[in-house]
């Protein structure tokens, strides 16, 4: 665990390092990618800095409205450095909803443009995987199996690792696949399966799961859902297809 | 490939594999199930945030003693500072702001003094100099700093009414906003 470098009189914030070279990591991939999905890579760039720019700063301005009061009192503090005044959720889904309106607007097709994201997305898995191995975060149940780790003071699971090596590995898969997909957005939602799989199965070793029903952790649920979606929505993609296919050679 | 291709495409046997992982993923969802209690972190101290922040007594700048647990059911701001820190210079002014603002509707800043790596004289100087009017506890063996795996200057543990922490800030400085939109949500809890 390594949450802060500390270089002379600067702290640097390890997770957020990671998650920015996850990012620029992500986006070089999807510019290598894009000409065999005959794209421009400069227009997915744009998209995805489009995505990020108005995700970030919305972030902060839905953040502002739920303290209205506070904030119109010190209008300044909208342009705080402190990334802990920020509405994640909605200011993802307002940053993706911009990245898919200017994707709308520029006419990239949905599941190829997906496709192409798919190994950054996989990449940015990882790296969110070593983000939370250098906080401390999604951290694990206690246990006392030989490879617990001495974790917020007790020995739990190590669960940023089991996170990391299940990344690596839908990378790698992903990866090797990525040309050999039956039908445009498997790829897409063979990630999307795969993640949803690897948050299942690693969500019963989490010391922070949010408990629903006395007893279930509510992580689970969602994931089984995403991940039957998924397996569902491959089929469908995959007939759609083949459908299509037959239609253009008949 | 293909051969993945067309067990896709079969709506049986692709049925049976999406059935198959429904009743798996069921089961396993069933063999994790744990006590709301066992992932409730907040009864193990820790520097973090959902933990129980941890207890500590220390002699103010005034000469008297404070201890943390003593401000149960208050929403406490705990600041790790030092008087040659940048950054904390520059956030106190705010803190104090948050504390006028704040203080009648149960809010508690205990603004710890790094003593051990700071003079007493520099901190109480610093004091007078932005007229601090919250607690000033003097960390001077470095026991806070320990117990709070003090990295960097400022550091700031905002505790809510129960004793847990529900946000860590690292560094600094902070903004008026950022302390009272954190400080607000806490109060909000007080009985």
């Amino acid at each position: 665990m390594l949450p802060i470098l500390q270089i002379g009189p600067v702290a640097i914030q390890m997770p957020g390092l990671i998650l920015l070279a996850g990012v620029w990591v992500a986006v070089s991939l999807t510019d290598r990618e894009a000409p065999r999905y005959s794209m421009k890579a400069s227009t997915l760039s744009n998209m995805i800095l489009i995505g990020l720019v108005v995700g970030i700063l919305s972030s902060r301005v839905w953040y502002a409205i739920r303290f209205l009061d506070i904030y119109l009192d010190n209008p300044l503090s909208l342009f705080s450095l402190n990334p802990t005044t920020l509405a994640p959720l909605e200011g993802s889904l307002t940053g993706l909803a911009a990245a898919a309106y200017y994707g709308y607007r520029k006419g990239l097709p949905l599941w190829p443009t997906l496709d192409v994201l798919t190994p950054g997305l996989a990449a940015l898995g990882l790296a969110v995987g070593f983000a939370h191995l250098a906080s401390g975060d999604a951290f694990g149940a206690e246990t006392s199996l030989p490879w617990a780790i001495e974790l917020w003071g007790a020995r739990r699971h190590p669960t940023q690792i089991y996170e990391v090596l299940t990344a690596g590995f839908i990378f790698w898969l992903i990866w090797e696949i990525r040309y050999k997909t039956p039908a445009p957005g498997f790829l897409f939602l063979t990630w999307v399966a795969l993640s949803a799989l690897s948050r299942l199965v690693i969500e019963a070793f989490r010391g922070d799961s949010i408990i629903v029903l006395d007893s279930l952790r509510s992580a689970q649920f969602s994931s089984l859902v995403v991940l039957t979606v998924a397996l569902i929505g491959m089929h469908v993609l995959v007939r759609a297809h083949t459908q299509q296919s037959h239609e253009t050679s008949g | 490939m293909s051969k993945l291709s067309s067990v896709v495409r079969d709506p049986i046997r692709w049925g049976a594999i999406v059935v198959g992982v429904l009743i798996l993923g069921t089961i396993w969802i069933g063999i994790s199930q744990v006590p709301a209690s066992a992932t409730s972190s907040g009864a193990i101290p820790s520097p973090r945030e959902g933990f129980a922040a941890p207890n500590f007594t220390l002699e103010t700048l005034d000469g008297e003693a404070v201890t943390l647990s003593d401000l149960r059911g208050k929403a406490v701001v705990i600041n790790l500072w030092a008087s040659w820190c940048p950054p904390c210079r520059a956030e106190m002014p705010a803190l104090q702001a948050a504390y006028e603002a704040d203080r009648d509707r149960g809010l508690e800043i205990v603004a710890v003094n790094m003593t051990y790596q700071d003079s007493e004289q520099d901190a109480r100087r610093f004091v007078e100099d932005f007229g601090l009017a919250f607690t000033i506890p003097l960390d001077r063996e470095g026991t806070v700093a320990r117990q709070y795996f003090l990295r960097a200057l400022p550091s700031t543990f905002f505790v809510g009414p129960e004793g847990v922490i529900e946000k860590v800030v690292i560094g600094g400085p902070m903004s008026e906003a950022t302390i009272r939109s954190t400080v607000s949500e806490m109060l909000t809890e007080l009985p």
